[in-house]
């Protein structure tokens, strides 16, 4: 087991220089230094004393792969290659372009990215696993088919529409919660809600239509007409034979995004002034810091990947006949 | 004076590869029974029929051209800097029909009160009279609704009696064609005992055609969606938008189809090396968040532009440009789905015997692909064109709201919501730009989604046999 994981890791390495190798050829080979150093500054008659010090201030003026000028292993590691795109292997992420250290944002924003994201993947998979059950047991039935139509509906909604909409119904209209902000500690709680409400009526269509799809699938295996010819009652092989089976896919599919509640949600956390790592990512793309991007990039990656490997790992742990190769 | 964009160009395209295979597949009985399967689903075809009306809105607004001055001394004729579209010319006034500012739906005031001086030379503060809408009455604030109304009937009779004629129309038809008498048709469509579900097709035409000649009637001399904060017509901007949610839905697609099919078949039919190169690729690829690889990109774009202004002739070509960036943008993000789905079915084709006979025949390995392969392959290739759509229409949304997605001067549902979402906190709420956008997008995304279910229902073998 331990063998495979490693190998797993192994795996993923070449992955990550790809993507950071694709992330560098992006930022600073198809758009040089000082592209971005004209695009920030913003004025196109810019002089080239600014831009000179701007590059210098982000230490964007050192030769993109080779350095001559500089001694032995300086020749190397004194380019923007190595200082920019290495160091993220290091997770050091440097400075953002106004200066901020990048590090300590992410960690700061971590949390109040987990505080939506983690209680809208709990709350979001019970409610869907029960409708999906619910339709699945009445398949076929006004119930079913009226619940089928309703998802394809859901599905068919902008998400953007759950959200402006429920931030005028329930924050305006009702003043049950505040529109958007966040607190700290206990008092953030009146701020979560309405954000996990949102996004779990959001994700209703397509999962429970999927979920569904899975439940009626296991209900047409023969294990289950076994059991029912056995005697069972309909309910206990839902709940012994059906749902536990259709967990599995589930469970799986929910692993890969795991790592990846951490980057938070870039829509919601930017609608709900939620000061996490999704909207880090917004403000970054709308001030048109790259250096934040590119480190949110690598950052993603690491943990999609990361996710990748759990998925792996835990097909072999729920299901014995996957074999580890 | 023609323009053609790249985008308007491959459009066109598509429209051609789409009629080529139409014909194509008349002759091939395999290739039209999962369509024929389609065309018997009721609901199937009303979607289509939707989906068609929102086709042909923006084919007509993908051909451009520059408008010819009238007013021009010499015998040269003289072109308009201005590039409009076929279908500005069709909607005629509604482009050019625009108030001052904030505008309700059908309504004939200003939406905020404004100082207006009296023929006394007193000034009070009021709502002003609109510019266009209800501009023909003498008082509105009596005779608006009553006009309003009148309207809504007579055009909903003029829609009935049109609708009631178009469908006596291919009623007539069809009994030509099945040699049945009038009644009798009309009895079997009732009955629904004709292959084709045409009392879907009756009803849904009803529908649009009533719901047309309705709007037509009152945008004649009201906004039926209010204005914008600019005062343009909404429900121009609306139609407008048809457009770009096409071209994202579609073309996103067809750019990344080739490569996708290509290295799905090649990783499946070899193996060994070559797999491993696509399967690195496409997971290298899919481990970068999808929204941040598209942000990137089009920050690079834009830091692009803004360095070469000189190349761009106009302000709709620096839009169109983008708008196929991000087309490419959002296929590369995209294609990796569709070559899993194609390496693995390639991979269990590959041992099936009539492609280890084309290999035992000495056949080449380009032609076992495109001859063996290919063709039995094209279900899992449909069914992911069609289920692609709608989630591109929405993520175009998303993404101009973050700021990423289509250019900000080019009409489009996402810019609609972006720049009125800080309308909503007014008070009283300005909601129509809004609910216009939301509403375009939900009957186009809904019939994608409820077509592209009986498309993969009639396509994939799986679900065919049960």
């Amino acid at each position: 087991m331990i063998n495979y994981i490693l190998r797993r890791i192994a795996y993923a390495i070449p992955i990550l220089i790809g993507v950071n190798i694709i992330t560098f050829v992006l930022f600073f080979v198809v758009n040089t230094p000082d592209d971005m150093a004209r695009m920030q500054l913003g004025d196109k008659h810019i002089s080239e004393a600014a831009i000179t010090k701007w590059k210098e201030e982000r230490g964007y003026d050192k030769p993109i792969l080779w350095n001559n000028n500089a001694q032995a292993v300086g020749k190397v590691t004194e380019t923007i290659f190595f200082q920019n795109s290495v160091k993220l292997f290091l997770f050091d992420f440097g400075r953002s372009d106004s200066g901020r250290d990048i590090s300590y944002d992410i960690g700061q924003r971590m949390l109040p990215s987990l505080s939506i994201t983690v209680p809208g993947l709990v709350f979001g998979l019970l409610a869907y696993i029960t409708f999906g059950l619910i339709l699945a047991f009445f398949r076929g039935s006004y119930i079913d088919v009226s619940g089928v139509i309703l998802c394809v509906a859901m599905m068919s909604v902008s998400g953007l529409f759950y959200i402006i909409g429920g931030q005028f119904l329930i924050g305006k209209l009702l003043h049950l919660v505040p529109i958007s902000g966040y607190d700290t500690g206990f008092n953030s709680i009146k701020f979560i809600v309405l954000p996990v409400f949102i996004g779990l009526i959001g994700g209703i269509g397509a999962s429970t239509r999927w979920y569904r799809t899975i439940f009626l699938e296991e209900m047409g295996k023969d294990y289950v007409r076994t059991a029912k010819a056995k005697g069972l009652s309909e309910t206990s092989v839902l709940y012994k034979h059906v749902l536990m089976n259709g967990l599995i896919p589930i469970l799986t599919g929910v692993v890969v995004i795991l790592p990846s509640l951490f980057m938070g949600s870039l829509i919601v956390e930017s609608f709900f002034a939620i000061p996490g790592l999704g909207s880090y990512t917004i403000d970054a793309i709308s001030s048109q810091d790259f250096a934040i991007v590119r480190s949110m990039v690598f950052l993603g990656s690491v943990l999609y990947i990361i996710g990748l490997i759990l998925t792996d790992i835990s097909y072999t742990l729920v299901d014995p006949r996957v074999r580890l190769n | 004076m023609p323009v053609i964009f790249i985008t308007d160009g491959l459009i066109f395209l598509l429209v051609f590869m789409v009629l080529g295979f139409v014909l194509y597949a008349r002759g091939h009985e395999h290739l039209r029974a999962p369509w024929r399967d389609v065309t018997r689903r009721p609901i199937a075809m009303s979607a289509a029929i939707i989906l068609f009306v929102y086709i042909v809105f923006g084919l007509f607004d993908s051909l451009h051209f520059h408008p010819r001055l009238e007013a021009s001394d010499s015998n040269e004729p003289v072109y308009s800097s201005e590039i409009s579209s076929v279908l500005d010319v069709l909607l005629g006034d509604l482009r050019n029909n625009t108030e001052r500012t904030y505008s309700a739906p059908l309504a004939s005031y200003a939406f905020s009160k404004e100082m207006i001086e009296q023929t006394d030379g007193t000034q009070i503060r009021t709502y002003p009279r609109l510019k266009y809408g209800g501009a023909h009455l003498d008082d509105p604030s009596s005779q608006s609704n009553t006009d309003i109304i009148k309207r809504i009937l007579i055009s909903f009779f003029l829609g009935l009696l049109v609708s009631v004629s178009v469908t006596g129309i291919i009623l007539l038809i069809l009994s030509k064609r099945n040699n049945l008498g009038f009644k009798e048709t009309m009895n079997k469509c009732v009955r629904n005992e004709l292959p084709v579900p045409w009392y879907a097709i009756f009803i849904t035409l009803c529908l649009i055609i009533t719901i047309f000649t309705c709007v037509i009637c009152l945008s004649q001399s009201y906004h039926v969606f209010g204005t914008d904060k600019v005062g343009q017509d909404v429900l121009y901007q609306s139609l407008k938008s048809i457009r770009t949610g096409l071209v994202i839905g579609t073309l996103t697609t067809l750019i990344m189809l080739p490569f996708a099919i290509m290295t799905g078949l090649m990783a499946g039919y070899f193996r060994g090396w070559i797999d491993d190169v696509i399967q690195y690729l496409y997971t290298t690829l899919n481990s970068i968040p999808g929204v941040l690889l598209i942000a990137a990109s089009i920050l690079l774009l834009q830091v692009y532009i803004s360095n070469h202004e000189a190349d761009f002739s106009s302000l709709e070509q620096r839009g169109d440009l983008r708008l196929l960036f991000l087309c490419i943008i959002l296929g590369i993000t995209s294609w990796t789905g569709l070559c899993r789905l194609l390496r693995a079915e390639t991979l269990k084709l590959r041992e099936v015997d009539y492609v280890q006979a084309a290999q035992a025949f000495g056949v080449g390995n380009l032609r076992i692909m495109l001859r063996h392969l290919l063709p039995n392959v094209m279900h899992i290739v449909m069914i992911s064109i069609v289920l692609d759509f709608s989630g591109l229409v929405l993520a175009e949304a998303v993404l101009s709201y973050v700021g990423i997605g289509v250019d900000p001067s080019m009409h489009s549902w996402g810019n609609m919501i972006n720049s009125a979402r800080l309308e909503i906190a007014r008070d009283p709420v300005v909601w129509w730009s809004l609910a216009a956008a939301f509403i375009f997008m939900f009957i186009l995304v809904l019939s994608a989604n409820l077509f592209s279910d009986a498309v993969r229902d009639a396509f994939d073998p799986r679900i065919r046999e049960n």
